[in-house]
């Protein structure tokens, strides 16, 4: 097992730069996601860690091993890594074990060798059964565990997934999730997921690589991209929350029920640093009247099943994003306190 | 509400009979041979069918038919997959002007194909002669032979295996090829296990469309065959109607229906391979794959214009020589060149000039009536059940899925007679002519309009119909203009081919009614190659030209429309 080192890799399609100077370095075994909106670079930067793109510029390193470079390009096919494609890109022309055991055959695997590792990774995603079926009969999920199970055949150093569950539905998507999770475990691989849903990629990974137009927003654990977010399209991209003005605290600090109150009480001018307030940081004060609290006045309230969802407006005009056991009705006027807050680098 | 509704099914009736009315003229020369071929049965042993069965020649010329098409088939499918594979698949340069070349000899009329070779071959030939490398007087002419017309029917047919394998080359999805690389698959292994196999459909479906239309092949044994007394099916139909007349109507209905059997058994064979190599392709399809050629970059692309030299270059080449010479046998030199016969061929009003002008006028005719007609016709087929919408196509494709000789001898079984009720004879006129041609092109200007309809998004009908639009009035007013790129190239595919026929006027023209096709064929034959190859260099000029205004359309088109364009 290698890490690998990703070193200030830039490409350029002609005059626009799809990833710009990323740079990461992935232990060995490690689940990083790369999380980003379409278009923003995650899937050409998977492309040429496959070896199907060459890099403009930077370097690709696994083990002490260059792959891409300016000067350097080793083909996909003798990198040692295998990767499951968002359609799958199962052989129709071959069965199920066929596909499974098209990178064994390559590695001149034959004989009882081949049929006991195929066998064992049809076992591990429960197709056994499936062996001699051609792809065209299996259903999505099916087919992605075909996929998953020829990926992790031949012991590659690293597994690349391109938005493995974009094109199932969401009952599917849970159960797949856990697969994931299940190989991952049982294998140990080192695993680069591409996904643009933060849900998948904070339930699954190790570490998250936050990308926008190309280049690195955050690298961090999904913990600390929800508490840490670094800055406010990250912390608009992962988790629901409000952005407030408050006069106290400075970037990557975070601030206390008594600060923050006292911080959003400043007159306007003084105001400008941008401060995350998560909904569940929202306390509800039974007394309008109490001399302690914001007053907000109530625009919408949703049902989300374990709670309500309140969209409030303060006084000074933010909206405010809440939680609340009841319902409460639109219009009327709230009082509330604020437990905490994170001060976040203001929008490029 | 109300008079809307009423319009509607106005609309719908007077469609629908239009269709009905199409499909069964479609539908009634393959019946008319049909009877004719197996009415006397009764007759037994005495029966022109067997007759036909039990003669010689025919086993003869069917046999040399499937020589000469079983070989052509082979050379177009070593050209068509040589071309198909390096230009979809790698990063060659100057892609869409090799394809434009590889295209052409399928547009170019046969009878030109056959003619331009025969000029740049043998002794007589004024291009060998101009570089003084022509082979002695008295030596054979390489070309009249089975071989010699594979070759051409090969270079002929090679753009439709061309074409199909492109294709399926442009459908299979990249993800299958990056599937098999990062398993660990080198170039090599790729293309044959996985490149070949899943495209074997394209493969197979090329070499039977190639096969097929070889098969229906009239100008390329007529000029390189007859000569040398080699008759394949075709031409053996033709021979018989030069020199027996109507008079042996019944024979000849039964040799067509032999060759048109054997087309169809093609047709049904290559569907039924089609129907078992398919498979459902998922994943990003419609860019090439580049495989970098590398440092082999300038050997490929030398291989490719070499081919391209010595099948399309160097015949043409010796058609200009040869329109240029004063007379056959004249070596081209900077005094001997004249334009004699460019002038002879435009200037003077004979029977050249008449030819032309007929086969404009038919070409012309033509492709403006089934344009008129494609439209309202694909517009109700669309909205047919899917069953019937495939019988239907099918029987609006046979006259063109038949050989053209076939079709010939079924419009002269036809109109032999005058028409009953109207009293209208056709025979021997234009006419007859003409009417052949709206039968065999009408599916040619059909497709086009079919696959653009059915790309329309039917809510913008919609729209204008809660807007208050009635059936003639979105007709006209939002399909009309949203197809017209399609009906437009569907015209113009038409008058390209019908301009160039041969085929089916070799059987059906009479002293007057010659079109530009039979004037090649008949002054080749009557040794005016001269005068034969101005005309053909007039003809490639005109074809290239439209092709060109094809290409200027192609962006407006669905794909696949343009033949030429992946």
């Amino acid at each position: 097992m290698a890490g690998l080192m990703i070193d200030r890799v830039t490409k350029r399609f002609g005059e626009q730069v799809a990833v710009d100077a990323l740079s990461l370095d992935v232990a060995p075994g490690q689940f990083v996601a790369l999380l980003g909106p379409s278009g923003c670079g995650k899937t050409t930067m998977l492309r040429m860690l496959a070896g199907f793109e060459a890099l403009s510029e930077g370097e690709i390193r696994l083990g002490g091993r260059t792959l891409a470079s300016r000067e350097q390009h080793v083909p996909p096919e003798r990198r040692n890594m295998a990767m499951v494609f968002q359609s799958y890109a199962l052989w129709p022309h071959m069965s199920v074990a066929d596909n499974v055991g098209y990178p064994l055959k390559l590695r001149r695997l034959e004989g009882d060798a081949y049929r006991r590792r195929v066998a064992q990774a049809l076992d591990l995603v429960d197709l056994a059964a499936y062996a001699e079926r051609s792809p065209q009969e299996l259903s999505g999920g099916q087919r992605q565990r075909v996929a998953l199970a020829r990926c992790l055949v031949a012991d590659p150093d690293v597994v690349l997934l391109d938005e493995p569950l974009a094109n199932l539905d969401r009952h599917l998507r849970a159960a797949m999730e856990q697969s994931f999770r299940d190989f991952h475990r049982r294998t140990g691989a080192t695993m680069i997921y591409v996904t643009h849903d933060q849900s998948e990629a904070m339930s699954l990974a190790d570490r998250i690589a936050v990308m926008r137009d190309g280049r690195l927003e955050q690298w961090a654990t999904p913990e600390a991209l929800y508490r840490q977010p670094r800055s406010a399209w990250v912390a608009g991209f992962i988790g629901q929350g409000s952005l407030l003005q408050v006069a106290a605290g400075r970037p990557g600090q975070r601030l206390g029920e008594d600060t923050l109150m006292r911080g959003l009480a400043a007159v306007a001018a003084e105001r400008t640093q941008p401060v995350l307030v998560r909904p569940e940081h929202v306390m509800l004060l039974p007394e309008l009247s109490s001399q302690r609290g914001l007053r907000a006045r109530v625009e919408s309230a949703t049902f989300r099943g374990e709670r309500y969802e309140l969209h409030l407006r303060l006084e000074s005009g933010e909206a405010l994003l809440a939680y609340h056991h009841a319902a409460l009705v639109e219009g009327h006027d709230v009082a509330l306190l604020l437990r905490e807050g994170w001060c976040l680098e203001p929008d490029r | 509400m109300a008079p809307s509704l009423t319009e509607g099914s106005q609309q719908r009736w007077l469609l629908t009979l239009l269709m009905l009315v199409i499909v069964a003229l479609s539908l009634v020369p393959s019946l008319r041979l049909l009877m004719e071929a197996l009415g006397d049965l009764a007759q037994g042993s005495e029966a022109p069918l067997w007759r036909v069965l039990q003669a010689e020649s025919t086993w003869r010329a069917l046999w040399r038919s499937l020589y000469t098409s079983g070989l052509g088939m082979l050379i177009a499918l070593v050209l068509g997959s040589l071309f198909a594979f390096v230009i979809t698949l790698t990063d060659i340069r100057g892609k869409a002007w090799l394809v434009f070349c590889f295209m052409l000899p399928m547009m170019i009329p046969p009878q030109v194909t056959a003619l331009s070779w025969l000029q740049l071959f043998g002794p007589a030939s004024p291009l060998l002669k101009s570089i003084g490398m022509a082979p002695p007087l008295g030596s054979p002419q390489p070309l009249h032979s089975a071989e010699g017309i594979a070759l051409l029917l090969g270079i002929q047919s090679a753009p439709l295996v061309f074409l199909a394998l492109r294709t399926s080359l442009l459908s299979l999805p990249r993800e299958l090829v990056e599937a098999a690389r990062i398993s660990g698959a080198r170039q090599a292994q790729v293309w044959g296990q996985i490149i070949l196999p899943v495209t074997r459909g394209g493969l197979i479906a090329g070499g039977a469309m190639a096969f097929i239309s070889s098969l229906g092949n009239f100008g390329i044994p007529a000029m390189l065959g007859i000569p040398a007394g080699y008759y394949v099916l075709p031409t053996l139909i033709y021979q018989r109607m030069a020199s027996f007349g109507t008079g042996m109507l019944a024979e000849m209905a039964s040799l067509s229906l032999l060759i048109g059997v054997l087309a169809l058994a093609g047709v049904a064979l290559q569907q039924a391979w089609m129907k078992r190599s398919r498979f459902g392709l998922m994943g990003h399809s419609g860019r090439a794959h580049d495989f970098s050629l590398g440092r082999w970059r300038g050997g490929v692309t030398a291989v490719l214009v070499a081919v391209l030299l010595a099948i399309l270059v160097a015949p043409l080449a010796a058609l200009v020589v040869s329109s240029l010479v004063p007379a056959v046998g004249v070596p081209l030199t900077l005094e001997s060149a004249t334009l004699a016969a460019y002038h002879e061929v435009i200037g003077r009003q004979g029977a050249t000039w008449r030819a032309v002008r007929n086969s404009l006028w038919l070409a012309g005719g033509a492709a403006l009536m089934l344009v008129l007609c494609s439209l309202p016709l694909a517009y109700r087929l669309l909205r047919l059940p899917r069953r019937w919408q495939s019988l239907a196509l099918g029987a609006i494709e046979l006259p063109y899925a038949l050989p053209g000789v076939v079709l010939a001898v079924a419009c002269i079984l036809l109109f032999v007679r005058p028409i009953p009720l109207v009293n209208v004879a056709l025979y021997g006129t234009l006419g007859l002519i003409f009417v052949a041609y709206l039968m065999r092109f009408l599916v040619v200007c059909l497709k086009p309009v079919a696959a653009s309809l059915a790309q329309l998004d039917p809510s913008l009908e919609e729209a204008a119909q809660l807007a208050g639009a009635g059936p003639w009035r979105r007709l006209g007013g939002i399909v009309l203009p949203l197809v017209a790129p399609a009906l437009f190239a569907g015209g113009l595919l038409v008058f390209l081919l019908a301009v160039n026929e041969l085929t089916v006027s070799a059987l059906l023209w009479s002293a007057g009614n010659e079109t530009l096709g039979v004037l090649i064929f008949n002054l080749a034959e009557g040794g005016e190659s001269v005068l034969a190859a101005a005309v053909s260099v007039l003809v490639v000029a005109l074809v290239a030209a439209l092709m060109l205004c094809l290409n200027l359309l192609a962006p407006y088109l669905p794909k696949g429309v343009v033949p030429w364009q992946g």
